[in-house]
């Protein structure tokens, strides 16, 4: 099963280091991974998505706790949270199928953000069955490129995972 | 500004080994009242260091130089990060500029050592220091022990920087829990009242947290059986009637016995190592295991937990102590006393010929040592019949490399150990493989006049390695054989120590008692029976219970 762990972490130099380290060294898999800013200044977050049982995610969670620039770890997965990638792909388009494409872009709330005489990057955002559906439909019209944020994270309605 | 932090920190030694990025370091040690030991190889720095705080419960401090000052120190750390010891190293770095250009000895130590640390750091600025330092002692010797390593270029060690140092600190990613759950100390209270066949199974983490009397009263009043793995030996007196001995690969056959039949396992501070556990399917599969730890992350690694208490072994004894209710075990302590009267531990005492037997030397010296005596052990053969047959009665007193199993630890640590207890009888128990690996430290030992006894069980063989091709390579003993071995009196008097020899029982004795006389490092020659074996043995990932008994055990 996949996880996804929400980490808090000091912004402090090799933290990223330390956090992909500790995967690779315990054999734990990180399908993917986000850092970015967050409200609090000097704190950045992690969206880490792992696959595994709840034994080995457990472990996870633990060890991660264990590296000293981690401040929080939490489990998106187990509670009602919105989960969000966002990935380009550049498609082979023909003059001939532009609007086949096009239309499958629309049903997915796609959008077609550059297009040269025989490519289109298109952009896509949600979760990760809308990504793979639209990667298979626009397979046969041949993909060239592909590039995905990782999984970014929030819990659904006023709970927030914050430091303290 | 790192020898003032050293002072407040009430360091009291440092182990090292100067060089070219730490000579401002070494510059301002050389006005300075703290003592430094200079060791002959950087690796012997980090086991010295490892040995003083496992006897003093005190972090342990080393400086080194960059590049190849660092990199010596790898082994050292790794070993003390395996077995949970607090240290703190600092070494030197190239100057800021230089860092990232492969200058002359640079390493990238802190990316070298973050999976062996408990945290390190690259400091930056002077400024940064005090800070840091604080830290690294506070993250050092709190919650599981630990090493912290510390890099600093060589121009932060030249700058100026406000020093206003602070030992308290808090840092925001680490709160250790001290205190156990009240809910699960009540649950472990009751499995104990319960319990028809207790056994209490403990480890390095009693030693560490200073829980010896807590245990001792726990297995007292509730009259549970105790089973210690080889870092927690010292824990509870080795001879007292309830003590069952080591448990698993090379453990007593009443521990494994115990262990597999007990209905309750009251773990505390330990880890359940594969050496302990055998084949984890089949370890204690009739046994509800409480499991007392103060890293949340060991609970539930290898094994089931039934009852996690996340705490201070120390704490949460007492706390159980508090509301103890004993249960009757009086049936489970005839059945474990049959076990015992009917498996005593081989000993190998029956002469083949008259070559000594390394199992008699362990218990001539065992025997006329006193009770604070601290051992220190290499790894190997001689590691396992000292953990089988030299009586430990007190925390702190037997320093051994459990998790990484590091050949060379021994020497070293039992340096550390003689500074860190000057009045106490201190004895290095190695073999002639071990000891060849940091055999350079008799000059530090001599140096500083040091007295400590080097017993080298001397079989001329990689014992252990040995026994393994005897049992499951058929006898193919592939470069195991130790050919070309120093004479080691004579390389004990090349460097100024006492070199002894003995080759049968009677010489041995002697040489014991006359080496116990003698000051300054003795080295004893013990040269035993090449090929005997450490008995009993479970094979790798069989049951505990499903015991190779061999030996002789008349």
């Amino acid at each position: 099963m996949k996880h996804v762990l929400a980490v808090l972490v000091e912004d402090k130099p090799g933290v990223l280091t330390r956090v992909a380290g500790l995967f690779s060294r315990r054999g734990f898999n990180i399908d993917n991974i986000a850092v970015g800013e967050t409200v609090s200044p000097g704190i950045s977050r992690m969206t880490i998505t792992v696959e595994g049982s709840e034994t080995i995610v457990e472990q996870v969670v633990k060890q991660l706790h264990k590296l000293v620039n981690v401040i929080k770890v939490s489990n998106l997965s187990e509670e009602p949270s919105v989960m969000r990638e966002l990935m380009l792909i550049k498609v082979s388009a023909e003059v001939g199928s532009r609007s086949d494409i096009q239309q499958i872009v629309e049903t997915f709330r796609g959008k077609v953000v550059d297009v040269s005489p025989d490519t289109m990057i298109i952009e896509v955002t949600g979760n990760e069955e809308k990504m793979e559906a639209i990667k298979m439909l626009l397979q046969h019209f041949g993909l060239k490129e592909i590039v995905r944020t990782g999984k970014v994270a929030l819990l659904r309605g006023s709970k927030i995972t914050r430091e303290g | 500004m790192i020898i003032s932090a050293m002072q407040k920190e009430g360091v009291e030694i440092i182990f090292g080994y100067p060089g070219g990025a730490v000579l401002p370091l070494y510059d301002s040690l050389y006005d300075s009242e703290l003592k430094h030991l200079l060791v002959r190889h950087e690796q012997a720095a980090v086991h010295a260091a490892d040995g003083y705080a496992r006897v003093t419960g005190k972090p342990g401090v080393v400086f080194a130089t960059s590049g190849p000052g660092a990199t010596n120190l790898v082994t050292g750390i790794a070993n003390a990060y395996m077995d949970s010891v607090p240290l703190v190293l600092v070494t030197g770095q190239v100057p800021s500029g230089f860092i990232g250009t492969d200058a002359f000895q640079e390493a990238d130590i802190t990316g070298i050592t973050l999976p062996v640390t408990k945290h390190n750091y690259l400091v930056k600025n002077a400024k940064q220091l005090p800070e840091i330092l604080s830290e690294a002692f506070y993250l050092a010797s709190t919650g599981r022990r630990g090493p912290v390593l510390l890099d600093v270029p060589k121009d932060v060690f030249d700058q100026e920087a406000p020093f206003e140092y602070n030992v308290e600190c808090e840092i925001p990613g680490y709160n250790p829990t001290y205190d156990g759950h009240v809910g699960q100390i009540s649950r472990a209270v009751k499995a104990i009242r319960d319990a028809k066949r207790p056994v209490i199974f403990g480890g390095g983490g009693l030693i560490r947290s200073g829980a010896s009397t807590a245990l001792q009263d726990l297995a007292d009043k509730a009259q549970i059986p105790i089973i210690l793995s080889l870092m927690g030996l010292g824990a509870y007196p080795g001879d007292r009637e309830l003590f069952l001995g080591m448990p698993g690969m090379h453990g007593s056959i009443t521990a494994n016995y115990a262990l597999s039949e007990a209905d309750l396992i009251i773990a505390t501070g330990v880890r359940f190592d594969d050496r302990v556990t055998g084949k984890l399917d089949s370890f204690a599969r009739n046994a509800k295991i409480v499991h007392i730890d103060i890293d949340p992350a060991e609970i539930g690694k290898n094994v089931k937990i039934d009852v996690p208490i996340v705490g201070d072994v120390k704490i949460v004894l007492e706390a159980i102590l508090k509301k103890l209710q004993p249960g009757d075990t009086a049936g489970w302590l005839k059945q474990i006393d049959n076990w015992q009267k009917q498996n005593p531990m081989p000993g190998g005492l029956k002469k083949t010929g008259s070559a000594l037997k390394p199992q008699f030397v362990i218990k001539e010296l065992s025997r006329l040592s006193d009770d604070h005596t601290i051992v220190a052990t290499d790894v190997g053969q001689h590691q396992m019949w000292t953990a089988q047959h030299f009586i430990v009665r007190r925390p702190q007193a037997f320093l051994t490399s459990g998790g990484l199993g590091t050949m060379g630890y021994g020497f070293p640590a039992s340096i550390g150990a003689k500074l860190a207890a000057p009045e106490k009888r201190v004895i290095c128990i190695t073999g002639d493989g071990s000891f060849q690996m940091n055999s350079q430290e008799l000059a530090t030992a001599v140096y500083n006049r040091l007295d400590i006894i080097i017993a080298i069980i001397n079989n001329s063989y990689l014992g252990m390695v040995r026994q393994w091709q005897d049992i499951f390579y058929d006898k193919r003993y592939s470069h195991t054989l130790l050919e070309g071995n120093p004479d080691f009196v004579k390389l004990a008097e090349a460097y100024g120590a006492t070199g002894m020899r003995a080759k049968d029982e009677h010489e041995a004795t002697a040489v014991i008692e006359q080496a116990m006389q003698q000051k300054g490092p003795v080295v004893i020659d013990f040269v035993v029976e090449p090929e005997e074996n450490v008995y009993p043995m479970v094979a790798p990932n069989r049951a505990i219970n499903d015991i190779i008994i061999g030996g002789d055990r008349s």
